[in-house]
């Protein structure tokens, strides 16, 4: 059982901006695992523990610094790292992304490739969708419940309207909600051995990736950046026993009921 | 500008986010057309011109039963090859987001998502979008055709035109991996009153609220004003309320036009999910909440007085 989980490392979350400049995120500060990603890893190990064979690859695309958090992830028990790294996939969005991703799995050919809930920098939660489109694989999303048997998947998917019970046949793309598992915390040992675990970092031109990158390969932008819209004044109201009846005042005033 | 809408459904119903993204296209072009998928949704595709489609195009197939995203991908592929649409729109669900970011990756076309409006700005569309935890709001666009776009629950209202739409039956072709998720089951929750999604007024209860059936306080309330239940991430943790409540940073990003937090702290994961509704009202006994620092109308107080008496005030007053 071969299992690959995408991760990515992303900007600690006080240090988020975008840079005026390139309108990017800013990249160059501290970084950490993308903390939904734990989920993914932690699912991944499971089910390595209960086949009782495998192995677990972590897959991320990212700048150099972005090796720290594979390492992390190595520390809680993944077996091997593959980073892609070059400058030129800078700024690469879904469709840019998802091809490197693609086409990295696609030398790996796992059982199964597993993905966090969402990105913490961009709140993107797609990308999943379109790995799974180019690889041509049987996908299920927010998955709170995965079992691994017989060459199947069996996942619960949270949705809007309750859960649904989705059946995919293996190999497959499963994206897990951050309620799926508590993530484990790397041991001092997971911690010592990581470094020594095997880690690759590829160029576009080491993957065989041969269309546009980065910006050149996206196909949305970003044209300006702005302050949010100004909410207004806030009104207060400290009397408890007197604030019922000035809520729904406040409710008629502004036409809501 | 040829732009085609998502309208997803559910159990007989059009989900109003597509309506209201569908409304939203309409105003945007002369043209706005949408599409059903589903099986045995003829009927209720026919209803799709009130609600300002010109055309509707069905793909009724019982291989197209089950909300999965996948085949929808071959679905839509097709017609925008075809029909040469510039523009697909789709209402943020879990649904729609997988089968708007197959398609990206199948047109090898850009999406954006979490968008709260798009307008035409000197010729070209452009998205807004908050971003960084809603602490920014970025003008968005696509490099070429076409263009696909995920918008946040509840930005847009549903309009209804009373219009006659052409009515298309479309050949549904599925690829094989497309068809290997299947559905064993389907549990859906039975909730009153409207999702969290469709509700113009929601009710959202926090840690603050005690113990978890103190959350018998938010649903009166929400009866009392026709809305929904909607619930942090703290409380949906602890067992307290379903996931399919949750708003927040992962849960549901919702705008409706009145957002009321009943002991609710308002921290950075839930502000992303519910900072751009119409109007808030949070009512909280901590002076210091975040939450008070971006509410409409900051009330003060024990939550426990307070709102049993608002809803039986606004009961007599709704009649």
């Amino acid at each position: 059982m071969k299992v690959a989980v995408c991760v990515k490392h992303v900007p600690e979350a006080q240090a988020l901006r975008l840079d005026p400049a390139t309108k990017r995120l800013d990249r160059s500060g501290e970084g950490t695992l993308n903390g939904f990603d734990a989920n993914a890893i932690e699912e991944a190990l499971r089910i390595k523990d209960a086949a009782g064979d495998g192995e677990v690859v972590l897959v991320s695309l990212g700048p150099e610094k972005a090796i720290d958090s594979l390492r992390k992830g190595l520390a809680m028990g993944a077996d091997r790292a593959i980073l892609v790294s070059d400058a030129a996939a800078a700024g690469s969005d879904l469709v840019a992304t998802s091809a490197v991703l693609a086409k990295a799995l696609e030398r790996e050919t796992p059982d199964l490739v597993l993905f966090g809930q969402q990105a913490g920098d961009s709140d993107g939660a797609v990308l999943w969708a379109a790995v799974a489109d180019r690889l041509r694989r049987p996908l299920v999303s927010q998955a709170a419940e995965l079992t691994v048997s017989d060459g199947s998947v069996r996942a619960k998917r949270q949705t809007e309207f309750g859960y649904d019970v989705i059946e995919a046949p293996l190999p497959a793309v499963v994206a897990v909600s951050d309620a799926i598992n508590e993530p484990r915390y790397p041991s001092l040992k997971g911690i010592m051995g990581a470094k020594k675990k095997p880690q690759e970092t590829l160029d576009a031109s080491a993957l065989g990736l041969d269309g546009a990158l980065g910006e050149q390969g996206s196909k949305t932008e970003v044209y300006t950046i702005n302050d949010p819209p100004p909410r207004g004044d806030t009104r207060k109201i400290e009397d408890t026993a007197g604030a019922p009846q000035q809520i729904v005042e406040f409710l008629a005033e502004k036409r809501l009921l | 500008m040829s732009t085609l809408v998502f309208l997803e459904h559910h159990e007989g119903a059009f989900v109003k986010n597509a309506l209201g993204v569908l409304a939203k296209a309409a105003s945007l072009g002369d043209d706005a057309h949408s599409v059903v998928v589903g099986s045995g949704v003829r009927d209720l595709a026919a209803t799709g011109g009130k609600f300002g489609a010109s055309t509707v195009l069905v793909a009724d197939d019982q291989q197209l039963a089950a909300p999965l995203p996948q085949p929808r991908v071959d679905v839509l592929a097709k017609l925008v090859r075809d029909r040469g649409y510039d523009t697909v729109l789709f209402g943020q669900s879990v649904l729609a987001a997988d089968v708007a970011a197959g398609l990206a990756a199948r047109l090898d076309a850009g999406l954006n998502w979490d968008l709260v409006d798009l307008v035409n700005e000197d010729g070209r569309l452009v998205g807004k979008r908050p971003a960084l935890q809603d602490s920014v709001h970025v003008d968005v666009g696509w490099k070429g055709e076409p263009r696909l776009a995920l918008f946040r629950s509840g930005v847009f209202d549903p309009a209804e035109t009373g219009r006659e739409a052409q009515i298309e039956d479309v050949e549904v072709e599925l690829e094989d991996f497309s068809t290997g998720a299947t559905m064993v089951e389907q549990a859906h929750a039975e909730s009153e009153g409207p999702s969290i999604e469709d509700a113009d007024i929601i009710v959202a209860g926090g840690r603050g609220l005690g113990a978890p059936e103190n959350f018998k306080l938010c649903e009166e309330l929400a009866q009392a004003l026709g809305g929904a239940v909607a619930a942090t991430r703290a409380v949906v943790d602890a067992g307290w309320y379903p996931y399919s409540a949750q708003v927040g940073q992962t849960g549901k990003a919702v705008s409706p036009k009145l957002y009321v937090a009943v002991g609710i702290s308002g921290a950075i994961q839930h502000k992303v999910g519910m900072q751009s509704s119409q109007t808030i009202v949070a009512i909280n006994k901590d002076p210091n909440a975040p939450i008070f620092e971006f509410a409409d109308l900051a009330v003060v107080g024990d939550l426990h007085e307070i709102v049993p008496e608002l809803t039986q005030l606004v009961k007599e007053r709704r009649g």
